[in-house]
């Protein structure tokens, strides 16, 4: 093992953006603040300073036009990491990522690939009230053409973008604005990371907690309060949201014969639902219990702490969710 | 409160004579006790209760000959307590049958044979069918009950183990069978199987009660002599089945020298009284080839209904005259051993008409094997309402074509007849196939 650091979630994505920044040249960030503000959540404060304008690049709040223009440049050879503060306002350039970005390839016939990284910050901040705090992976994650990241852990907020850039289609990246002050320990030289596969958080043989994003973090410490009541857990971190690892989460059903589905996003038509079908249609006969779902409760996120804290699934909830499934 | 009735041990079952009861009212009974001893045209049979509670009300006599389905005690759930007294009353005894011709003359015969008629069972049950609240909610109960919830995975490793899923308790949501009760279940199972061969060892010993061996010389019923009755009993049994089940015969010989090698070398380093009879191998290999053809293994009751267990009637001659057909149960589950252990149980049993209800009335696919000195082949007539039956002929030595030679082996003619209702030549074919193949591999079975 090498040597283990601390870090918070914020300065691991910062670390991704300043190694892809000196690595190639071709590189630029572009957002609504990311330059002499240091970005809405100061994820690239300093870069500026150290990358000059060329690099880190301020833009006018029209997320229409900035996105559009990062998916031309990517058309013309560079490789732009476009920040969308967040996803809530992932609805004005909607357009340009999906009539544009992810159709281009199959309508030139294969001829252009557009290899635009888009950032987004995600899920609820804390007392952001209903329009700031949007759960929205599954609309982009429904959209053929876009490989759609959830970073759940500060490795992958390491490396993550890394691998993103060297990938010739678009990527949407979710960052979750909730985890950027937690602390975590990664390996020194932590560095790209895959993206393309589901990853085993926890091992377990009892149940699979099917997860992506802020639910990892939940599922792990409610797989751990499992297992003092002799419940083994198994923590599946979903990462790729499109296209799914969908051996990963079959072969962990397969193993454990139950699935609690963890998420966000509101309840309805979500990734779990995904999930979920897909369980049914290739893992039915090794079931032993109804899959299950928690996902957000279907409303405009509350402003008041104790609503916003009802609104989403909270580690008591999973705690909960997986006794009644294991001990009906 | 649950009736238990007089059970049918098959399609040629009409009626019963109770010789004895061997509970009595307050016994605890649990599923699979022997309620009471029943006179049939095949035989004295024990009779076993499948459901289990508290013997609460004899409901016939002793020497009552009631027909199958009559209400012959009353057994109340564990834990509650007798019916009102009032209530036992109205329980209506087998009446008087004179209007029956045939039934008439058993009469005359007999003193005590009564037979409840049609209208008055019917009259019966409207009466306690009258509307209550407490029969209309047990009524939903029992639908509810019909269809067993089950999860996927316990359902395959019940299939997969041919486990009867009737009588689990599913512990999981909404009473839900899940794996740890199928597993459970067969843990249950199998301890009980190693009781009833312990069981079974310790009856060996004893020598059976000079008493018992009395009875079973007694006629059947009263009048008709056993060979008699038995022979109704097949007439019956076999004139339904030419009547109603379309039979298509499949024909396939097998080369037998490996199993009749195999089988020496094996008996060679056994006791005389643990030898192997060919029968065995057939009994073991037609349960193995079961796997390829499941639609065999079936009853033909409202249309096909698969049966997860593989209970292998095997047919048995009496000397007198006449055949009885007991199970040898889950033969794919059992080794060869086993089987043998079953044979030389069943046969002595069958031959003195002494056989348990189970034993008659739950076998799925029929095997009749000719033995030595027999007819070449054997084409079999279904058991309704089974829907296929497989005849072994004698093992012969014929001439044999091999790789452009020829030779002289052993080979036994196997026939299938099939309920063409049920199934097509290519099911049966795909059997015997695998039947086949299964005797060229004694050393697997």
């Amino acid at each position: 093992m090498s040597e283990m650091i601390k870090i918070t979630y914020r300065e691991a994505l910062k670390a991704g953006i300043r190694e892809a920044l000196t690595n190639d040249e071709r590189v630029f960030l572009m957002g609504e603040d990311v330059g002499r503000y240091g970005g809405a959540f100061a994820v690239s404060k300093g870069l500026l300073q150290e990358f000059g304008e060329d690099r880190v690049m301020d833009v006018p709040l029209s997320e229409s036009g900035f996105v559009g223009a990062g998916i031309g440049a990517s058309l013309a050879g560079m490789k732009p990491i476009v920040e969308v503060m967040t996803v809530n306002f992932g609805l004005l350039p909607m357009d340009q990522i999906v009539n544009n970005a992810a159709t281009m390839l199959h309508m030139s016939g294969g001829q252009i690939n557009v290899p635009v990284v888009i950032r987004m910050s995600c899920g609820i901040g804390k007392q952001l009230a209903a329009q700031h705090s949007h759960s929205w992976e599954p609309l982009f994650a429904h959209i053929p053409g876009l490989v759609v990241l959830s970073v759940g852990t500060h490795e992958d907020a390491r490396g993550m973008l890394h691998t993103a850039l060297e990938h010739p289609d678009p990527v949407i990246i979710f960052e979750y604005t909730s985890m950027l002050n937690r602390e975590a320990e990664i390996p020194a030289d932590a560095g790209p990371m895959d993206i393309s596969l589901a990853k085993v958080r926890r091992e377990g043989k009892d149940i699979s907690i099917i997860t992506y994003g802020i639910g990892v973090h939940k599922s792990m410490e409610a797989a751990e309060k499992l297992a003092e009541q002799g419940i083994d857990a198994e923590v599946i971190d979903l990462r790729v949201l499109r296209p799914l690892d969908e051996k990963c989460f079959l072969e962990s059903v397969v193993k454990t014969h139950r699935a609690l589905l963890v998420e966000e996003a509101w309840g309805s038509i979500n990734v779990s639902s995904e999930v979920s079908a897909r369980i049914m249609e290739k893992a039915f006969f090794d079931l032993d219990a109804p899959v299950k779902r928690l996902g957000g409760v279907e409303v405009p996120i509350p402003y008041p702490l104790h609503l916003e804290n009802a609104s989403v699934p909270q580690v008591d909830d999973i705690v909960n969710a997986v006794i009644k499934i294991l001990r009906p | 409160m649950t009736d238990f009735k007089m059970p049918s041990l098959g399609a040629d079952m009409e009626a019963g004579t109770l010789v004895e009861w061997r509970k009595k009212p307050g016994d605890l009974l649990q599923p699979g006790d022997i309620i009471a001893e029943v006179d049939t045209q095949k035989g004295l049979i024990e009779i076993e209760v499948f459901e289990g509670g508290i013997l609460d009300k004899y409901l016939i006599e002793v020497g009552d000959k009631v027909p199958v389905g009559t209400p012959m005690a009353s057994l109340r759930p564990e834990g509650t307590t007798g019916v009102p007294a009032k209530e036992v009353k109205e329980q209506v005894h087998p009446i008087q049958e004179k209007e029956k011709p045939e039934e008439a003359q058993a009469t005359e015969h007999s003193e005590k044979v009564n037979i409840p008629s049609k209208e008055k069972l019917s009259e019966e049950k409207s009466f306690k069918d009258k509307p209550s609240e407490e029969t209309s909610s047990e009524e939903k109960l029992s639908e509810e009950k019909h269809r067993i919830k089950i999860s996927p995975l316990a359902r395959t490793i019940a299939e997969k183990n041919r486990l009867d899923l009737s009588g689990i308790t599913g512990t999981g949501e909404g009473g839900a069978i899940i794996k740890a009760d199928v597993e459970k279940a067969m843990a249950a199972k199998k301890e009980e199987k190693h009781e009833e061969t312990l069981e079974k060892k310790i009856e060996e010993q004893v020598p059976e009660r000079p008493v018992k061996e009395q009875k079973t010389t007694e006629p059947a019923a009263a009048g008709i002599s056993p060979q008699e009755s038995i022979r109704k009993a097949v007439a019956a049994a076999m004139s339904l089945s030419n009547r109603e089940i379309p039979h298509y015969y499949l024909e396939k010989r097998i080369d037998m020298l490996k199993a009749l090698t195999w089988l020496k070398e094996t008996n060679q380093q056994r006791e005389i009284s643990a030898r192997l009879m060919p029968a065995v191998l057939f009994i073991k290999a037609v349960a193995k080839a079961i796997d390829s053809a499941p639609a065999l293994n079936a009853v033909w009751e409202n249309g096909l209904q698969l049966k997860n267990e593989i209970n292998i009637g095997f047919v048995v001659s009496l000397r007198s005259g006449g055949i009885l057909v007991p199970a040898i149960k889950n033969a794919d589950l059992k080794s060869t051993d086993e089987i043998m252990i079953s044979l030389n149980d069943i046969i002595p049993r069958a031959r003195a008409m002494r056989l348990r209800s189970s034993e008659l009335s739950e076998s799925t696919i029929t095997l009749t094997s000719l033995g030595e000195n027999g007819a070449d082949k054997v084409f079999g007539v279904i058991y309704p309402p089974q829907v296929a039956i497989v005849g072994f002929g004698s093992i012969i030595d014929e001439p044999v074509v091999q790789k452009g030679m020829l030779a002289f082996r052993p080979v036994v003619h196997v026939t299938l007849a099939g309920d063409h209702r049920a199934t097509d030549g290519l099911t049966g074919s795909r059997f015997l196939e695998a039947l086949n193949n299964h005797l060229q591999n004694p050393e697997t079975l």
